[in-house]
C-alpha cells in the first residue's frame, strides 16, 4: 500500500538561515499585535465587559432585526446590539452594563422579556455584573500568567535555562499574535477564548519541547557541529512529526469550527490560528533563539556523567 | 518489546472492559437506567454523565452576600454592647458613642472613668478561631485613643468570620426555601468569599426564581402609629396595596419566633391567606400585645413594606394567627415557604445569571456530537493513510483514549459541558501526537539501518522522554486553567487534562501492546511505514 507523506523525509532545509528574515517579520508582527490591542482593542464580550446578552428564536417566520432593534431601543436600555446567529429565525441581542450596579443587568433581562415573549422564545440569557466581569479578566490574566511561569519552572529544571527562555520567548509571541488576532477578526473575545489561549500556550509549549528534545540529543551526539548546524538538523528531523501532528490537531479543529456550533466558533478560530503560530514559532524563532543565547555543545558537558567528547553513540 | 507478560495483556483488555462498562449507562435513558439499578446489586456503578446546564438547560445564579450591611450590623450590636456593659458598670458616658465604619468610638472626659470604662469594655473582646484560622485569633481591638475617647475596632478576623457565617446562614436558608417549594435537584454553594452559586437544572423563567431567593423574609409585627406619637418614634412604610403607613419603629414580635407556616383559606372570605405558629416566647408576646391594643390595627411588615394592617379584634392567646393580604393562592405559597425558611442574615445580590433553554442545548449536544464523529473520522482516515496498518493500531488506541476519557468522567462524576466537549475534539487531534512520535521515530531509527525489532524497541524508548516532556506542559496548562477558569471553562479543562492523561496512557501501553501482538505473529522483516 502507497502510504501518504505531507513531509518529505530526510530534508536538509537550512531553517537557521530564516532567522534574519523570521526575527523581523515576527517582531514587526508583534507590534502590529500590541499596536492593534491598544489602538482598535479587543471585542470583549460580557463575560468582561459585563452587561446582557439573549439568544432569541422567533416562534413564527424570520427575525426581523430591523424591528427587533427598533423596539429595543425603545425599551431605554441604551445601545441594543442586534444580529443573528446561525439560523434566520436566530438572533443575538446584547447591551452594554446598565447603571443600577450589580441587579441592572437582571431588571435589563426582564424588561427584555416582558418586549419579547410573545414572539420569541429565549434560547439563553446571560447577564454579568461589573465586578463579576472585572473578576472573570483578572483571574483569567493571572492564570495566563502563573501557567507561563509553572512552565518555565519545568523547563528549567528539565533543560538548560536557554532552552526555557527560548520556550518563553516563543510562547510570548504566540500569545501576542493571538491577542492581535482577537483584534484583528473583532472575534469576541469571552471566558472560554481565555481557555483557547491557554490551550494554545500548551500546544506552543508542546511544539518547542518537541524541538528542544531533539535539540539536545543532537548536541550530546555531535559535538563538533556547529549549534546552526545542530538546531537545522534537529528541525529536519522532527519536521514530518511537527506537521503530522498540526495536521490531525488542524483537522479535528475544524470539524469543530464548521460543525461545533456559534457558541464556540470564535474558540475554535483562534485555536486554529494559534497551531499555525505555534508551529512557525517554534521552528523559526525558538529554535535559533539557543544561537542568539549562546547554547554550544559543549553546554552539556557538566551534565554528561562521562567527560568523553566522543559521542556516546546509541545510549545517552 | 517483545517481552510482554500476558498478564499484562489481561489487565489492559480487563481496563478496557471497565471502562466499557463505566461508560454504557451513559447512553442509554433514564428509565433504563433506573429499571437497571433495581435488578442490579448496588456496587455495580450505573453513573450516567453529568450534563452541563449548558447542555441540558437550566439556570444558574450567582447571588452575593451584602457583606457592608452585614458589617454595618455587627458595629450596631457592637454599639448596643458597649451601651449595655457600661451601664451594668455604672459608667456615665459623657461624650456619646459615635458609629464609625469598622467600629466604635466612646467618649469619657474624665479620666478616672475613662480607665474603669477600659477594663469593662475589654471584657467584650472574645477570642475566635485560634491560630489555624489565620487571624490574629480575637474579635476586638479596645484602646484608649490618648484624646479623652475609647476607640474600639472590630478585628477583620472577626468581620471575616461574621460574612463567612452569614453565608452559610444563607446557603442554609435558601436550601430549605428551594426545597420548601419543590423545586428538584438544585445545587446551592459557596463560591468564594462572599457568593453563592445556584444552579437549577431545566427551569428557564428566573423571575420567580429571583423573587423566592433574593426577599429577605423579615417578618415584623408593629403597631400602627397614633396621631400623637413623637416623630422619632415611627416610620413612615410603603404598603403593598400602594399608599404609605406610620407604623411605630418598636418591632412587637419578629418572624424568628415563628416555628412554622402554612398556606390556607380566610373562613370568612375564603380567600387565600398564610396561617402561622409562634415559639412559646413569641405566642406570649403576641398575647400580650394584642391583649393591650384590641381595637387598633396591627402592622405586618415584611421586608419594610407593609402587608396589610389588619384591626385587631381581641386577644390572640393561642400562639397561632393568620395573616391577610389579598394574596393570590400562588402569593400565600410562597410567603408561607419564605416564613418557613426564615429570614436571610443579609441582602442578596444577584450578580450573574445564566440560563439556557433546552432548544439551545439539545443544539450544542447535536453539534458537539457531529463536530466529534467528523473530526474524528478526518484524523481516523488520515492516520491509516499515514501509517497503514500502524494507523489501524493508533486508530484503537484513539478509540480506547476516547473511552478512557468518558469513563473517567462518569467516575469522577464531573460535568460535561460544550466547551468540554471541544476539549474532547481537541484532544482527538492531539492524542495520536503520541503515536505520531512513536512512529516517526521508529521510522528515523528504521532508516538508520536498524533491524525491525531493534527499530520498534529505539522507537518507543527514545520517544518515551518526549511524550513526557510535552505532555507535561500541556497538562500544567489545562490543571490551571482549571484552577483559575469558571463554569463551563472548567469543563474544557477537565476533559482536556483528563484527556492528555489517557492519551499517554493509551499510546504508551496499547499501541505497545499490539505491535508487539503484530510482530510475533508475522515476525515481519521490513516495517509497513
Amino acid at each position: 500500500m502507497k502510504l501518504l507523506r505531507l513531509a518529505p523525509e530526510g530534508t536538509k532545509i537550512s531553517f537557521m538561515r530564516f532567522r534574519r528574515l523570521s526575527y523581523p517579520f515576527s517582531a514587526v508582527m508583534s507590534l502590529f499585535a500590541v499596536a492593534m490591542f491598544f489602538l482598535v482593542g479587543m471585542n470583549f464580550g460580557i463575560d468582561f465587559a459585563g452587561g446582557s446578552q439573549v439568544e432569541l428564536r422567533a416562534k413564527a417566520g424570520v427575525a426581523d432585526l430591523a424591528s427587533l432593534r427598533a423596539k429595543a431601543e425603545k425599551l431605554d436600555l441604551g445601545p441594543v446590539e442586534a444580529q443573528r446567529s446561525g439560523a434566520e429565525t436566530d438572533v443575538t441581542l446584547r447591551l452594554n452594563v446598565q447603571p443600577g450596579g450589580e441587579q441592572g443587568q437582571t431588571i435589563a433581562v426582564n424588561k427584555l422579556h416582558q418586549a419579547f415573549d410573545a414572539d420569541y422564545e429565549f434560547r439563553s440569557v446571560d447577564a454579568v455584573g461589573p465586578r463579576v466581569s472585572g473578576e472573570l479578566v483578572q483571574s483569567g490574566t493571572l492564570g495566563i500568567v502563573v501557567a507561563i511561569l509553572a512552565v518555565l519552572t519545568y523547563l528549567w529544571f528539565r533543560f538548560e535555562w536557554q532552552f526555557a527562555v527560548g520556550a518563553i520567548i516563543g510562547t510570548m509571541h504566540d500569545l501576542l499574535l493571538t491577542v492581535g488576532f482577537f483584534s484583528v477578526t473583532q472575534l469576541e473575545f469571552n471566558a472560554t477564548s481565555i481557555a483557547a489561549i491557554l490551550t494554545i500556550v500548551g500546544y506552543s509549549l508542546n511544539e518547542t519541547v518537541v524541538v528542544l528534545d531533539r535539540i539536545r540529543e543532537v548536541m550530546r551526539k555531535y559535538k563538533k557541529l556547529s549549534t546552526a548546524e545542530i538546531v537545522d538538523m534537529s528541525v529536519n528531523a522532527v519536521l514530518p512529526r511537527t506537521i503530522m501532528t498540526a495536521t490531525t490537531v488542524f483537522l479535528a479543529l475544524l470539524a469543530l469550527f464548521f460543525l461545533g456550533g456559534h457558541v464556540i466558533r470564535s474558540f475554535s478560530a483562534a485555536m486554529i490560528w494559534g497551531i499555525f503560530v505555534s508551529t512557525y514559532s517554534s521552528i523559526f524563532i525558538c529554535s535559533p533563539m539557543l544561537i542568539y543565547l549562546g547554547v554550544r555543545a559543549d553546554t552539556f558537558d557538566r551534565n554528561v556523567a562521562k567527560p568523553d567528547a566522543t559521542p556516546a553513540g546509541a545510549n545517552r | 518489546m517483545l517481552r510482554l507478560a500476558s498478564w499484562k495483556v489481561a489487565s489492559i483488555l480487563a481496563l478496557v472492559f471497565a471502562a466499557m462498562l463505566l461508560v454504557v449507562p451513559s447512553f442509554l435513558s433514564e428509565a433504563t437506567v433506573a429499571a437497571m439499578q433495581a435488578r442490579l446489586p448496588s456496587f455495580v456503578p450505573l453513573r450516567q454523565i453529568v450534563l452541563g446546564l449548558d447542555l441540558q438547560g437550566g439556570a444558574h445564579l450567582l447571588m452575593e452576600v451584602d457583606s457592608p450591611s452585614v458589617i454595618k450590623a455587627q458595629v450596631e450590636a457592637l454599639r448596643d454592647d458597649v451601651r449595655g456593659k457600661l451601664r451594668e458598670g455604672k459608667v456615665s458616658i459623657s461624650g456619646g458613642i459615635a458609629v464609625q465604619p469598622r467600629g466604635v468610638l466612646v467618649r469619657i472626659a474624665d479620666s478616672a472613668e475613662r480607665a474603669r470604662a477600659l477594663t469593662l469594655l475589654a471584657q467584650l473582646d472574645a477570642r475566635i478561631g485560634g491560630a489555624i484560622s489565620g487571624g490574629n485569633g480575637h474579635t476586638l481591638d479596645v484602646a484608649d485613643n490618648g484624646q479623652g475617647a475609647i476607640q474600639l475596632t472590630l478585628t477583620d478576623a472577626a468581620t471575616t468570620e461574621k460574612v463567612k457565617r452569614a453565608v452559610s446562614q444563607s446557603i442554609e436558608v435558601l436550601n430549605r426555601r428551594l426545597n420548601g417549594s419543590g423545586t428538584k435537584e438544585t445545587n446551592v454553594q459557596q463560591q468564594g468569599a462572599d457568593r453563592v452559586l445556584i444552579e437549577v437544572p431545566g427551569l428557564q423563567d428566573t423571575s420567580k426564581l429571583k423573587d423566592l431567593l433574593g426577599a429577605t423574609a423579615k417578618l415584623e409585627f408593629r403597631l400602627v402609629a397614633d396621631a400623637g406619637e413623637a416623630p422619632g418614634d415611627y416610620e413612615t412604610l410603603p404598603e403593598q396595596q400602594g399608599g404609605t403607613l406610620p407604623v411605630e419603629k418598636r418591632v412587637m414580635v419578629a418572624g424568628e419566633d415563628l416555628v412554622d407556616a402554612q398556606p390556607s383559606f380566610d373562613s370568612r372570605t375564603s380567600e387565600p391567606d398564610v396561617s402561622f405558629r409562634f415559639n412559646l416566647r413569641g405566642g406570649q408576646r403576641f398575647g400580650q400585645v394584642t391583649s393591650e391594643n384590641v381595637g387598633k390595627p396591627f402592622a405586618i411588615v415584611l421586608d419594610g413594606k407593609v402587608i396589610s394592617a389588619p384591626r385587631i379584634l381581641g386577644p390572640i392567646t393561642g400562639g397561632s394567627g393568620q395573616i391577610t393580604g389579598n394574596f393570590t393562592v400562588e402569593q400565600a405559597d410562597n410567603l408561607a415557604v419564605l416564613l418557613r425558611a426564615g429570614a436571610l442574615p443579609a441582602k442578596l445580590t444577584v450578580v450573574e445569571e445564566r440560563t439556557v433553554g433546552p432548544g439551545l442545548g439539545q443544539d450544542s449536544i447535536d453539534a458537539g456530537k457531529h463536530a466529534a464523529f467528523v473530526g474524528g473520522a478526518l484524523v481516523v482516515v488520515y492516520m491509516l493513510a499515514t501509517y497503514g496498518v500502524f494507523g489501524v493500531f493508533a486508530d484503537l488506541a484513539l478509540g480506547v483514549h476516547i473511552l478512557f476519557i468518558f469513563a473517567s468522567m462518569s467516575l469522577l462524576g464531573a460535568t460535561l459541558t460544550l466547551p468540554g466537549i471541544a476539549g474532547i475534539v481537541f484532544t482527538i487531534g492531539m492524542a495520536v501526537d503520541s503515536n505520531v512520535l512513536i512512529y516517526e521515530r521508529i521510522r528515523e531509527e528504521s532508516h538508520m539501518g536498524r533491524s525491525v525489532i531493534s527499530a520498534l524497541e529505539a522507537g518507543f524508548n527514545r520517544a518515551f522522554a518526549t511524550i513526557i516532556d510535552s505532555n507535561v506542559t500541556m497538562f500544567v496548562a489545562a490543571v490551571i486553567l482549571y484552577l483559575f477558569g469558571s463554569g463551563a471553562v472548567r469543563g474544557f479543562a477537565v476533559s482536556l487534562g483528563l484527556g492528555i492523561l489517557t492519551s499517554v496512557i493509551t499510546a504508551v501501553t496499547m499501541t505497545r501492546m499490539m505491535i508487539a501482538l503484530w510482530y510475533r505473529r508475522g515476525r515481519p522483516t521490513h516495517l509497513p511505514i
